[in-house]
């Protein structure tokens, strides 16, 4: 038995109609500590109405090596946008 | 921490001219860099002491403000220190989950405060002896500590600067608290203002202290400011620290006790600023190697504390296992 | 002036106050970070609510006095918390345990009280009702964790149940102060929430593997200010202040 007690990633809704958001860490041995410390670390302000927490360990990251592979051909498809399309102007909003 | 998600990533990095290079050219370019991202091992070790340093002295400083807690002259005032010292203890959990991106756990870094091979500010080694230093503690302790921290938002490495973010928009309580327990003191009877003023006489120095040495003799400096991690100098933040102190002390009726301070009209280029005494640098000295007060009082409460709790993490541990096969034994049914 | 409501509403603000002073020992010293942040939430919810309750309880009096005033310039004997409250901290085991009673018997007791024919008390209650069901939550689970972790862990949590058990009783038990407030309907009836806290605590208990103690001599008497002897040296630390500088502001 490892004897550190495992970390969590902790994911705050500010409010309804918002998404989660990662806030911060912290230390529990279980979910329902983890769910406790997050209550009483994260939302002493009053910061939110929802709270996930996920295992650290659960969370996969991509390679910052592969930066520029994995996100920079997304970036020159200006047909994905709407401004790429030219409309005239009497058609009106679209 | 995300750096354990990623596959293959043991943070050694190869550094070549060109490598050091183009790190430099990122940070110049005022990119954030994050915890995957490759790093200089001196970027990394820096970050790494200064961020445990920091949060070390978050978690120490509960305990010379946390000796005011069960004896707090007024509820208001008891619910206001409770909470403060509380966001303390926060702000150590967000700093130490910050040095967590980079590859070092909570326990190591416990480890070595408690074994004295890591270091925490110093002014956490004087005593607080009356309820005035709880006042005093607010106003210049913080107050020194914001003017440290809100440049530290914008640090290169963006967890650091996000935990400052979190930790300077909760601090801005802090030095209000602390300034307003001083108004009370010196609306109050005499004794109350001899109360005041023997604390700003015992806290005013170490308060200077906590900007570090001079320039000229801080070791770490100049690599920092060119990584980013540090946007200002010691002297400088001195500087201001004191420009804004001096004025609100005069506001209260006290007095700081430096005989040689005095107003420069040619100092700030131009727009002003004290000119202050020499700072005794050999009382610094002392207590950052352990002489002060109470350094061996706050090492010993924190071990006892640390010590003391580790059936309770253990129990935790033991109960998460069992859960966790009861969980598939029912899962498997 | 009510003399009856104004005690009995005493008797709950110390509760709280000492509860909640007990609890604030333990910031810095907790045996995780996480419970150093825990601790002192539930520390400020007691001593936020004694601070409702004196201040009722000074208006209800008339006399002028405010909530310093009744909560730190009484004697030792004119304290009427209960003594569970006052019991030292000892470990972990004892002061989630001590958290738990006390908050199984708040929690049904706040929700009564939110049909109290006083309406301050009904704000007093709606307040303080979802805090203590946090208290339950938290501390229940570290009951549960403590009870079934380890050897050692088990043996601390029984020890505990068996030092703590004795002072139950007393949170049941009706003063003439609290039946006289009882009788008006402006606060409930603790001998109604005897249920309630035996369903809590053994559902807590169950999951712990725990046992409850048979109490054959329930310890009684914070009521009425017979306290041990932990109370003065806790009143020495609370009333230092007040004591030292008397009269002034702060």
């Amino acid at each position: 038995m490892s004897n550190e007690t495992p970390l969590w990633e902790v994911f705050i809704r500010p409010r309804n109609g918002l998404s989660h958001k990662h806030c911060g860490s912290l230390h529990a041995a279980d979910e329902v500590l983890a769910l406790q410390a997050a209550r009483d670390t994260y939302t002493r302000r009053g910061e939110g109405v929802s709270i996930w927490v996920v295992p650290s360990k659960a969370i996969f990251a991509s390679d910052p090596d592969q930066a520029a592979e994995n996100f920079e051909p997304g970036v020159d498809k200006v047909y994905r946008h709407p401004t790429f399309y030219d409309i005239p102007e009497e058609v009106g909003h679209m | 921490m995300y750096s354990q998600g990623l596959i293959g990533a043991d943070g050694a990095t190869e550094e070549t001219e060109e490598f050091l290079a183009k790190f430099q050219a990122r940070i110049d370019r005022e990119e954030k860099i994050e915890p995957n991202d490759a790093m200089p091992n001196g970027y990394r070790k820096t970050l790494v002491r200064q961020i445990g340093q920091h949060a070390h002295s978050e978690i120490v400083g509960m305990l010379p403000e946390g000796n005011w807690i069960t004896r707090a002259p007024s509820l208001r005032r008891k619910a206001a220190l409770l909470a403060k010292v509380q966001d303390e203890g926060g702000h150590g959990l967000y700093l130490y989950s910050a040095a967590e991106t980079l590859g070092v756990t909570r326990e190591q870094m416990t480890e070595e405060l408690l074994s004295g091979k890591a270091k925490y500010s110093s002014i956490f080694n004087y005593p607080t002896p009356t309820w005035a230093d709880i006042g005093t503690i607010g106003w210049l302790v913080d107050g020194a500590a914001i003017m440290n921290q809100i440049p530290l938002c914008r640090c290169s490495y963006g967890p650091y600067a996000r935990a400052m973010i979190r930790v300077c928009k909760e601090e801005s309580f802090h030095q209000r608290q602390g300034y307003e327990i001083l108004i009370s003191l010196c609306n109050g009877t005499e004794e109350q203002k001899q109360m005041a003023q023997d604390s700003i006489n015992r806290w005013w120095w170490p308060s200077l202290m906590m900007f570090g040495p001079h320039d000229a003799e801080s070791s770490h400096s100049e690599q920092s400011m060119k990584w980013k991690i540090k946007r200002f100098s010691n002297d400088e933040l001195r500087q201001k620290f004191i420009d804004a102190t001096v004025p609100q002390a005069e506001y209260l009726g006290l007095t700081v006790p430096d005989p040689e301070l005095k107003w420069n009209p040619e100092k700030n280029g131009g727009k002003g600023g004290y000119d202050h005494g020499e700072i005794d640098w050999d009382e610094f000295w002392r207590v950052v190697k352990g002489h002060g007060k109470m350094n061996r009082d706050r090492i010993k409460d924190r071990k006892k504390a640390w010590d003391d709790g580790a059936w309770v993490r253990e129990a935790a541990l033991a109960h998460a296992e069992k859960r966790a096969a009861r969980q598939t034994q029912h899962a498997a049914e | 002036m009510s003399a009856p409501l104004f005690n009995a509403l005493l008797e709950l603000a110390d509760d709280h106050l000492i509860l909640g002073h007990r609890v604030s020992e333990w910031c810095g010293h907790a045996p995780l970070l996480e419970e150093d942040l825990a601790m002192p939430n539930m520390a400020l919810d007691m001593i936020g609510a004694a601070r409702s309750l004196y201040t009722y309880a000074g208006e209800i009096e008339g006399e002028g006095r405010d909530e310093d005033q009744l909560a730190y310039l009484r004697y030792d004997r004119d304290y009427k918390n209960c003594l569970l409250v006052e019991r030292p901290n000892e470990d972990f085991a004892h002061t989630m345990l001590k958290q738990l009673y006390f908050a199984a018997f708040m929690h049904p007791y706040w929700e009564a009280a939110l049909q109290s024919s006083d309406e301050t008390v009904r704000g007093i209650a709606g307040k303080s009702v979802k805090e203590v069901a946090y208290h339950i939550r938290h501390a229940g689970e570290w009951v549960v964790r403590l009870g079934d972790g380890t050897e050692e862990s088990a043996q601390r949590m029984q020890a505990a149940v068996t030092e703590l058990h004795p002072y139950v009783e007393e949170l049941f038990h009706m003063s003439a102060d609290a039946q006289a407030a009882a009788d008006t309907g402006a606060l409930p009836d603790r001998e109604a929430m005897r249920t309630q806290w035996t369903n809590t605590i053994s559902n807590v208990f169950d999951q712990a593997k725990l046992t409850m103690p048979e109490v054959e001599y329930p310890q009684l008497g914070g009521r009425t200010g017979h306290h041990g002897e932990e109370m003065g040296h806790l009143l020495s630390d609370l009333q230092y202040m007040q004591r030292a500088y008397p009269n002034m502001s702060w």
